[in-house]
């Protein structure tokens, strides 16, 4: 599934979009999270327009991959993609937060068909992507498919749906992140793939310097997963690592996307008190001028 | 004795509707733990639906969890000594359409995981079973970090959660087998000690729904109190009642399974008629079905309620009987207790 030239250009445009519609939303909510949600647009936008099996009009599709979204602060940027892909009026964006919404603070399953799981406190997504990943390897058992080396030539899988579950750096601090990890790992889910946006910040300060993480990679690897490491902007490389992931058999892979939080924006970009804060009106004209001229 | 038996029937009795064992009060009645019940409902449950799944965190022999391990390998999970995963990996499960039962001690599931269960499964509404296994101070041996006292509190305060607490071995397996087919989370307290199997596959078990152990004639003398009971000190408040009916007090014993939702309509009835009531749990009377029973009541009909529990206090070592005993919930201090608040 190699990116042609003009399918980039389209996804890269897609991204911009979903970033001044997330300056938009946060600016009318008056509250939520301004960098990792600018920094997640590219993945996001690879998510829903190139990546993803789904269909926006039918939201409850059995056949469709999930995406668990662990980390259910950066929701604008699942919202504003979702909006964009066909979900939910774009309009609907600006009552993020606000009573009666569908657009929760996290996000809620049970008001906006699309929404996976009902999402926040952190270290949770991990688990429920493992049990959705591990339920549909036992349906595919069960309806009897045959192994990978079956002379009958059936494919491992009669419904190939995958499961992404989108995490953050910082709550790889949560014990339970590993607790998952582990059981991912052991059980060799690999229609599973984790996706740890890797932008360096959490809410109190720099991740390295609250509670190191680093060597990441390794610490996975050890637990029995295949670790990749991207360049979070760039689209392209990040659909050759998901590419890459569903040809591995053997094992979970993880993708580590290195992004800016706060990308798009360069007088916001990597400064970590922008994680929990959103612009002004006044901030909100300039960010969405900076991000049309990026 | 023959007298003591005479005004026995007189004043109260069995009620003949729950059905119970024809050997309820002798001495050589069937004795079981109360999880053999979650082991055999387990099985039960997989036969009928094959979307049913059973989780485990290391504990599968205590949790007789094997049962069904060994009827179905394909759909037991081993989890591992890690409950916060357990539950979330649960919900994952539900939903992709499984019915996950997970099985754990219950200071660890739902105590441990506490927050996921709340995150994950109940404001997620995922369908998942949590059966959380040697809770009370009858756990015994193994001391107070492994009597869980809270688990009925923390988990009835949760919106969409069903909380049942079974009394024998029998009614586990109803309550498991129901919880198969009944939509929603539910969470199952089960005890670990061996305790008499009273109920019969007769008894009626229906979620949400009380149960008349002992009941007073109609135009019998006149009731005095109304003892409410879950979980494993059922068969001691019939014990109770039965020593208090030898002495001429008549009392009405309500088995009441289902913590949440309540069966309003049962207790209503049984305060009304008795005018007086007790509570009977293995728990924390702070926040557990004592507390269920008084808030109810007191916004619906207020009568003088006494809740025998555990008083704001962990347990400790001992025999299951001799812990009991020193926490009041022996069939001695039940009755001691509930002479002393009638006679107020």
């Amino acid at each position: 599934m190699a990116l042609t030239e003009e399918q980039l250009l389209t996804l890269e445009k897609r991204a911009k979009s979903i970033r001044e519609t997330i300056v938009q939303m946060l600016v009318a909510a008056g509250s939520g999270h301004t960098a990792g949600s600018l920094g997640m647009a590219d993945i996001f936008a690879a998510f829903y327009f190139h990546i993803l099996n789904h269909d926006p009009k039918w939201p409850e599709w059995e056949e469709r991959d999930r995406l668990v979204l662990s980390n259910g602060h950066i929701c604008p940027v699942l919202y504003a993609t979702m909006a964009h892909a066909g979900y939910f009026p774009i309009e609907e964006c600006l009552s993020l937060r606000k009573f009666g919404s569908r657009l929760q603070g996290h996000p809620d399953r049970l008001v906006l068909p699309g929404v996976e799981t009902t999402s926040g406190p952190l270290g949770e997504g991990l688990s429920q992507a493992a049990g959705i990943a591990y339920a549909f390897r036992m349906d595919d058992k069960m309806w009897d498919i045959g192994s990978p080396t079956s002379d009958v030539g059936l494919p491992i899988s009669k419904h190939g749906r995958r499961i992404y579950c989108v995490m953050s750096d910082g709550e790889q601090e949560e014990g339970s992140t590993w607790e998952a990890a582990m059981f991912i790992g052991k059980n060799k889910l690999s229609n599973l793939t984790a996706i740890i946006d890797r932008n360096n910040i959490q809410i109190g300060g720099m991740t390295e310097d609250i509670m190191p993480l680093e060597p990441l990679a390794d610490k996975y690897r050890a637990f029995n997963w295949h670790v990749l490491e991207v360049d979070g902007h760039n689209i392209t490389e990040f659909i050759q690592a998901i590419d890459e992931a569903k040809t591995i058999d053997e094992k979970p892979t993880l993708i580590i996307a290195h992004t800016i939080p706060g990308k798009g924006v360069p007088e916001i970009e990597n400064d970590y008190h922008w994680h929990g804060k959103v612009p002004t009106d006044e901030e909100g004209e300039r960010f969405l001028k900076e991000i049309r001229h990026d | 004795m023959k007298k003591e038996n005479d005004s026995l029937k007189k004043s109260a009795m069995i009620n003949p509707d729950a059905r119970m064992s024809a050997k309820v009060f002798a001495d050589d009645i069937e004795k079981a733990p109360m999880r053999d019940g979650f082991g055999s409902g387990a099985v039960e449950a997989g036969k009928a639906d094959s979307r049913v799944v059973v989780l485990c965190a290391d504990v599968s022999e205590s949790t007789r969890a094997e049962q069904f391990q060994k009827e179905f390998p394909d759909r037991f999970v081993e989890m591992g000594v890690a409950e916060q995963n357990m539950a979330g990996v649960a919900a994952g499960m539900a939903a992709a359409g499984k019915i996950p039962f997970i099985a754990s001690y219950a200071v660890f599931s739902p105590g441990r995981n506490y927050e996921h269960i709340r995150t994950t499964i109940a404001l997620n509404q995922m369908s998942v079973k949590i059966c959380g296994m040697h809770a009370g101070v009858s756990v015994g041996p193994d001391g107070a970090t492994h009597q869980m006292l809270e688990d009925i509190g923390m988990m009835r305060m949760l919106p969409n959660m069903t909380v049942i607490a079974p009394c024998d071995a029998e009614e586990a397996r109803k309550a498991i087998v129901a919880a198969a087919t009944t939509d929603g989370p539910i969470y199952i307290r089960f005890g670990r000690a061996v305790t008499p199997t009273f109920t019969t596959s007769e008894t009626p078990f229906e979620i949400g729904k009380a149960l008349l152990l002992w009941d007073s004639p109609v135009g019998g003398g006149t009731l005095k109190i109304a003892i409410l009971s879950t979980g494993s000190l059922g068969y001691t408040a019939l014990c109770a009642a039965r020593t208090l009916a030898e002495e001429g007090i008549e009392c009405v014993v309500l088995h009441v399974p289902t913590v949440k939702p309540l069966d309003t309509e049962a207790v209503l009835d049984v305060a009304k008629r008795a005018g007086r009531v007790v509570t009977i749990e293995e728990h924390q009377v702070a926040g557990g079905f004592g507390s269920a029973i008084t808030e109810f009541l007191s916004e619906q009909y207020p009568v003088p309620i006494h809740r025998l529990g555990i008083q704001d206090q962990f347990g400790q070592s001992g025999q299951p009987d001799e812990l009991l005993a020193h926490y009041g919930l022996d069939v001695l201090h039940i009755a001691d207790a509930i002479r002393a608040f009638i006679h107020i």
